[in-house]
């Protein structure tokens, strides 16, 4: 169940890191202000690919709930970067990106780290 | 994804880019703990049910943490408007150092020598492929291809 629970994580999150990178660049600069915050807000409610991008934070912050419940907080936490592994993943065969030694190397060390905490 | 160069950091946007990361750092870790504390409390196992999740909410360790986690997941989308992502990603992996750091002192977990060292692999794996350069599309030659990996390249 703990692994399930850490593919959906892992999953949403790269779905919604992609989106709001790309929203956010197009969005321009942010500030943290309460008049910040609120422009930040409205910029939320009309990009619809950020939109999008923020339901599957709540995605995987569900399925973060349910694995703190079960796991300590010393395997959610870590074991939830098995995103970038994905990311690679994707960047290679669904961008056609290539992917450079020191990034494919830099994943499969994560990949390492998360079998340590896992086991 | 423009194409155009970014201009050279001003000192106040590279303070303000500091000030935004530290607060992202703390909302990040602090929520985490606070959830994982609360959620440990709630009696229902989570499943697929939605009304589990709500009910959830009404324990005031799990509510502090959803607030804490909205403010960093809202520090995180202005961070990533003032740096780009190949910044964020390196600069953002120490949380996960921080977050089993707070799991052993505040939650009284047991982390093996095994668990730390997974954790500074992640760290270190973290670091080597968010400062990889993003311009990895092969686009040398010439050729205008438009670059389908949106955010991800410069």
């Amino acid at each position: 169940m703990k692994w399930v629970l850490v593919v959906v994580i892992v999953f949403a999150t790269v779905a919604s890191d992609l989106l709001q990178s790309h929203e956010m660049k197009r969005a321009g600069e942010q500030s943290v202000s309460v008049r910040g915050f609120r422009r930040l807000l409205r910029e939320i409610a009309q990009r619809r690919l950020l939109i999008l991008g923020v339901a599957g934070n709540a995605v995987s912050f569900f399925a973060f709930m349910a694995l703190v419940q079960r796991e300590p907080l010393s395997f959610a936490v870590p074991a939830s970067s098995a995103s970038f592994v994905l990311e690679t993943v994707l960047a290679k065969f669904v961008l056609h990106e290539r992917i450079s030694a020191r990034r494919a190397v830099g994943a499969l060390i994560v990949l390492a780290g998360v079998v340590l905490v896992g086991g | 994804m423009s194409g155009t160069p970014r201009p050279a950091r001003s000192l106040p946007t590279v303070l303000k880019t500091y000030a935004v990361l530290f607060l992202f750092l703390a909302f990040k870790a602090g929520g985490n703990t606070a959830m994982a504390w609360g959620m440990k409390h709630v009696p229902e196992k989570m499943s697929m049910d939605p009304t589990l999740y709500l009910h959830a909410f009404l324990n005031p360790f799990v509510a502090l943490g959803v607030a804490a986690l909205i403010l960093s997941l809202l520090t995180r989308m202005a961070l990533l408007s003032l740096a780009d992502l190949s910044f964020v990603l390196p600069v953002t992996a120490i949380g996960y150092v921080i977050s089993v750091f707070l799991g052993k002192m505040l939650l009284h977990e047991t982390i093996t020598h095994q668990r730390w060292l997974g954790t500074l692999l992640i760290f270190s794996g973290a670091v080597l492929v968010g400062t990889t350069s993003r311009n990895t599309t092969p686009s040398g030659g010439g050729t205008p291809s438009p670059s389908p990996s949106g955010g991800e390249t410069e």
